[in-house]
Parts: C-alpha cells; sequence; structure tokens
C-alpha cells in the first residue's frame, strides 16, 4: 500500500508526463486565488498557449509533493513537455523576452503587448466570498 | 515578522559577492521582490539562479515569506 502522499506524487508526476503544458496555480484560470497565479494565467492565455492546470489548495499535500519533485518552492509552477520552466517572475521575463512563446511553439498573436500582462497587484488579496453562515443561528 | 533589511543582509552573506536590493512589496512583511546580482549565477539557467536565492531561506518561502519575487543577474 502507497501512503496518500506517494498517490499525490504519482498523480502528480503522471500529470506531468500527459500534459504538455501544465500549470500548477492557486485557483483555477478562470478564478486565480492569488496575484501571481493570475499573471502566469494571463501570460499564457495572452499567446494562446493551450494550457492544463492543476489547482494546489484543495490539500497541502499536494503543494508539499510538488516542491518535494521540482525543488522549487513556490506557486505557480509551468512545466512544458515535463520540465520546469519556472514560476510567474520566470515566466513574465520569458513572455518579454519571447522566450515562452518559443519554448511552448506557439506564435505570439499580433497586438499581444511587449510586456508581461498584470492581470492583478501581485500582493492583493484574492477578492471571494464565502459562504460562511453554516452554525449561525438565525 | 522579516525585514527588507535582514532579507538583503542573508542574500549578501550566502552568495558569493551578491548585491541584492529588496522591497516590500505590499509593506506588509511577507510579500517581497529581491533584485540579485552575483557572478556566481554566470552560466547558470534563470531556474538555477532563482533556486540559489531560494535556498538561502529555505522553509521560511512559504512560511514567514509569503512571497519572494526574483530578478537574478550575473553581471551589474
Amino acid at each position: 500500500m502507497s501512503t496518500p502522499e506517494q498517490q499525490i506524487s504519482t498523480a502528480i508526476k503522471e500529470a506531468i508526463a500527459e500534459n504538455d503544458v501544465l500549470l500548477f496555480m492557486k485557483g483555477t484560470p478562470e478564478a486565480p486565488r492569488c496575484g501571481f497565479s493570475a499573471r502566469t494565467v494571463a501570460a499564457l492565455e495572452t499567446l494562446g498557449a493551450p494550457f492544463a492546470a492543476v489547482d494546489v489548495l484543495p490539500d497541502p499535500r499536494i503543494r508539499q509533493e510538488l516542491s518535494a519533485l521540482s525543488n522549487w518552492p513556490t506557486i505557480p509552477q509551468l512545466f512544458v513537455r515535463g520540465e520546469l520552466v519556472g514560476g510567474c517572475d520566470i515566466v513574465s521575463e520569458m513572455y518579454e523576452t519571447g522566450e515562452l512563446a518559443e519554448v511552448i511553439g506557439v506564435e505570439a498573436p499580433d497586438g499581444a503587448p511587449d510586456q508581461a500582462p498584470v492581470a492583478a497587484e501581485p500582493a492583493a488579496p484574492p477578492l471571494t466570498i464565502e459562504n460562511n453562515l453554516q452554525g449561525r443561528t438565525a | 515578522m522579516p525585514t527588507t533589511a535582514e532579507l538583503k543582509q542573508r542574500i549578501e552573506e550566502s552568495i558569493a559577492d551578491a548585491s541584492a536590493e529588496v522591497v516590500d512589496l505590499n509593506g506588509g512583511g511577507d510579500h517581497f521582490r529581491a533584485v540579485v546580482t552575483s557572478p556566481a549565477f554566470a552560466g547558470l539557467s534563470r531556474i538555477e539562479q532563482h533556486r540559489l536565492v531560494y535556498a538561502v531561506f529555505g522553509p521560511d518561502i512559504g512560511g514567514p515569506i509569503h512571497a519572494l519575487s526574483l530578478v537574478t543577474r550575473a553581471e551589474a
């Protein structure tokens, strides 16, 4: 029997192997929960690059096992064809030099901005409305 | 709570001939940006350069240092 951690680690390795462009992020591409993840999604979407995404927030062990595998402490993490490309800083830098499009194998669309798109203030708290009514007395 | 001066000092003490400029991104003492210049980065990929800086802080990244945004340069 493998431990839950080993199962998560195996699932992460499979996801990296199965998806040419895979982003581990906080939240989803539609609803990022961190400015750095939002900025990385924006760079990929501006290039029109198809990518898969894994939300690390539902279970802290996903982030723990991912960082152990990748030797990279922070989220987001972008993998292209099995290799770690980097986090938000490196992805933004590579967007601006054109390397990101090159590595992924897409053409930057006409009119794509030279500067990496800023989706949100890096440290802006996520805008969330939580339904926290459970257990409250009316 | 870590300070910009503390981060700068730790980077400059740990990486050979490094100079670091550190700013607190939101004034909250947990989101930082560092521009680090060191000849130790020469010949390394960006990933490897950033790993050297992250290694200075170990588990503090994701702990008291919630986020550390990096720009690394081999030459000033």
